[in-house]
């Protein structure tokens, strides 16, 4: 059997309660982006787990890759300065 | 006047609990996983709308028994549910086209059991109401999906509607007793409801490339008692065990 | 871009210095490819186990004696069916589709939990499997919640929140049983006495014979060994054997007080395999049940397919 035959892949993202983001929970297949949501509704809420659901066909993700992390994120690690705690204030006024 | 609200809710259990377990048969053995999952929450949705009402009669009639009492321990003749509910599962073509037929009915129905002025019955029916919304939302997609599929598809569509079609007059028939709640405003007059069911039935098998069947047939008498065989085999083995260990908890 | 490639060695070696750090492998992270292929068979395996579970308890679903208890097995056995599709999900993360999955399983390839080849005989066998079943799975899933791959890691911690209304329920249905008619407690005992050698197998076999352990505990594929959870199971349970008034069919079982644990009887190694190659009471129902309801299943899913490729012609029309 072809993967091609399979039903698209989607993944599920769940807005827990108002307020907080939408958080990947995992993938189901479905025809389309609709029948998706159904799904999502029926497989990863069945304990009232959202308020709000994304789907979005997996294949249109884009994803950083394991080889360009040096590149992407070691540059980041040397800059403390962007650390609220890098920066030490008189204990009066240290709860800014 | 509490006998044939104590009939109405008997029955409108009946309805959801035949075919919830009906539906119950899909379960391991749906066309893929995600669709099982949907299946169940349906199932589950229907029992536990025959339960509600089962435990609204037990209250009224206050004789000793409880909604399981009602649910397990009645022979065919006494369950009332409309044929449709008690047909075979089928294939997933017939499933559809029945659940399509119920699904529209129920939402009809159920949005104006709402303004029921028994506030018990209007309680039950505005949970039934959201979960019917879906159930329907679910089986119009699948009879156009499978009705303008493949040709496969098409053929299987067509003929479960074509079977299933001769019960759907009983939805539209009602009963003396209902007669009196309708005039109370307990129930509500499933008669009156036909022309927005067809239409809606209509617009959907024309999205679907599938033909209306012909009206010639119909078979009527499940709130007689008058049922199936196939309903006789169904509650042999749901009350297999109420039966064969009477009296005791479980 | 990075100018240079790390070999194979180098790669392996920062890989099992981040699985040694307790840092999770994420699905685009290198991997060695042995590593790779274990966690799909066992991912997969355990996908297969939830699914094929559905179906000795889902033969009581029809006779459940009352509503609550037909909703509760009903609610139960569809979450096995969405524990199957967290796992399925988390495996194809590995770049292997569910279909590639499903072959496997029909041709025999892969395998599942070979309990689910035990007949569910008796409605007191439906609180048994969630009592013992679900409950020697929970046992081993609670230390899959820490396993390196964190997929496989995320789906752990979300199956092991709903397992424990699976367990529970089965032992609630269960002490009504056994405080319920002479026949009900015998058939308690009987569903018991079925289930319990069946449910220690389920750890796998002894740590020393145990043909993948070594290598998936240095991966943390694995946390704990085989034997470890089979004693904190049995120690876990047997309290509970006790409140419900039943018999452990297990002569040999008696408490160690210098250990602070429970010795048991040695498991009938013999039987283990004999239903693992084929010969348990079920295996071929399960399996053929399973091919059927997928073949069965085809033409819906190919409308589908078809139904969705018209609609994007019409679009692009």
């Amino acid at each position: 059997m072809s993967s091609e035959q399979q039903l698209k892949l989607f993944e599920v993202f769940v807005r827990s309660k108002r307020g907080l983001d939408h958080k990947h929970v995992g993938s189901l297949h479905a025809e389309d982006a609709e029948q998706a949501l159904e799904y999502a509704r029926d497989c990863y809420t069945r304990r009232s787990e959202g308020v709000s659901l994304w789907v979005v066909n997996s294949s249109d993700i884009v994803s950083s890759q394991e080889e360009d992390a040096e590149s992407f994120y070691d540059p980041m690690d040397d800059k403390p300065y962007r650390h609220a705690t890098h920066y030490q204030l008189p204990d009066a006024v240290n709860n800014m | 006047m509490s006998q044939p609200l104590i009939d109405y809710c008997i029955a409108q259990g009946d309805d959801a609990l035949i075919f919830g377990q009906r539906m119950t048969e899909w379960c391991y053995s749906a066309p893929f996983l995600e669709e099982d999952l949907a299946l169940a929450n349906v199932a589950l949705d229907l029992i536990g709308r025959a339960q509600m009402f089962y435990q609204y009669a037990a209250e009224l009639a206050d004789d000793g028994r409880s909604a399981d009492d009602i649910a397990f321990l009645r022979d065919a003749r006494s369950y009332t549910n409309l044929l449709i509910n008690e047909l075979p599962r089928g294939d997933f073509g017939f499933s559809m086209a029945r659940f399509l037929l119920v699904d529209t009915f129920n939402v009809l129905y159920l949005e104006q059991l709402v303004d029921s002025s028994d506030a018990r019955v209007a309680a039950i029916a505005a949970k039934a109401i959201k979960e019917s919304r879906y159930h329907l939302r679910r089986s119009r997609d699948w009879v156009v999906r499978l009705g303008d599929g493949t040709q496969e598809s098409h053929q299987r569509m067509q003929q479960g509607l074509d079977e299933v079609w001769g019960y759907h007059k009983e939805l539209f028939i009602v009963t003396d007793g209902e007669r009196e709640l309708i005039a109370s405003g307990i129930a509500v007059d499933r008669e009156a409801l036909y022309n927005g069911w067809s239409e809606q039935i209509d617009a959907v098998l024309a999205e679907a490339t599938l033909q209306r069947p012909e009206d010639g047939w119909k078979v009527v008498g499940g709130r007689d008692g008058i049922h199936t065989e196939h309903l006789g085999h169904m509650l042999s083995e749901m009350q297999y065990l109420q039966r064969s260990y009477p009296g005791v908890e479980w | 871009m990075t100018q240079f490639k790390l070999n194979e060695q180098q790669l392996e070696a920062a890989f099992q210095a981040r699985v040694d750090a307790e840092q999770k492998i994420e699905p685009k992270d290198w991997m060695p490819e042995t590593y790779r292929k274990n966690l799909i068979r066992q991912m997969s395996q355990h996908a297969h186990s939830e699914v094929i579970g559905m179906q000795p308890e889902g033969n009581w679903i029809s006779r459940a004696p009352t509503l609550r208890r037909k909703m509760v097995l009903l609610a139960k056995v569809q979450d096995e069916g969405g524990h199957a599709l967290y796992l399925y999900s988390a495996t194809e993360t590995l770049g292997v589709t569910r279909d590639e999955l499903i072959e496997a399983l029909h041709d025999g390839r892969a395998k599942y939990a070979s309990i689910f080849n035990y007949p569910s005989l008796s409605w007191a066998d439906i609180g048994a499997i969630g009592w013992l079943v679900d409950g020697a799975a929970i046992v081993n899933q609670i230390t899959l919640q820490r396993t390196s791959y964190g997929p496989y890691a995320r789906s752990m911690v979300r199956i092991c929140k709903e397992e424990s209304f699976h367990q529970r329920q089965g032992y609630e249905s269960l002490i009504v049983l056994a405080n319920g008619s002479p026949e009900q407690k015998a058939m308690a005992q009987d569903a018991l006495n079925r289930w319990w050698w069946p449910a220690l197998m389920m750890f796998g076999p002894h740590d020393a014979e145990s043909a993948h352990s070594a290598q998936s505990m240095k991966w943390k594929i694995k946390r704990k060994s085989n034997d470890e959870l089979r004693q904190a199971f049995i120690d876990q349970t047997m309290p509970q054997i006790e409140f419900l008034g039943l018999t452990v069919p297990d002569p040999d079982m008696k408490w160690n007080e210098q250990r602070g644990s429970y010795d048991h009887g040695e498991l009938d190694w013999d039987e283990f395999q004999r239903v693992i190659n084929g010969d348990g009471p079920c295996n071929r129902d399960r399996i053929e049940h399973h091919k059927k309801a997928h073949a069965e299943g085809e033409w819906v899913r190919d409308a589908l397919r078809a139904y969705e490729s018209k609609k994007r012609q019409r679009l692009a029309a």
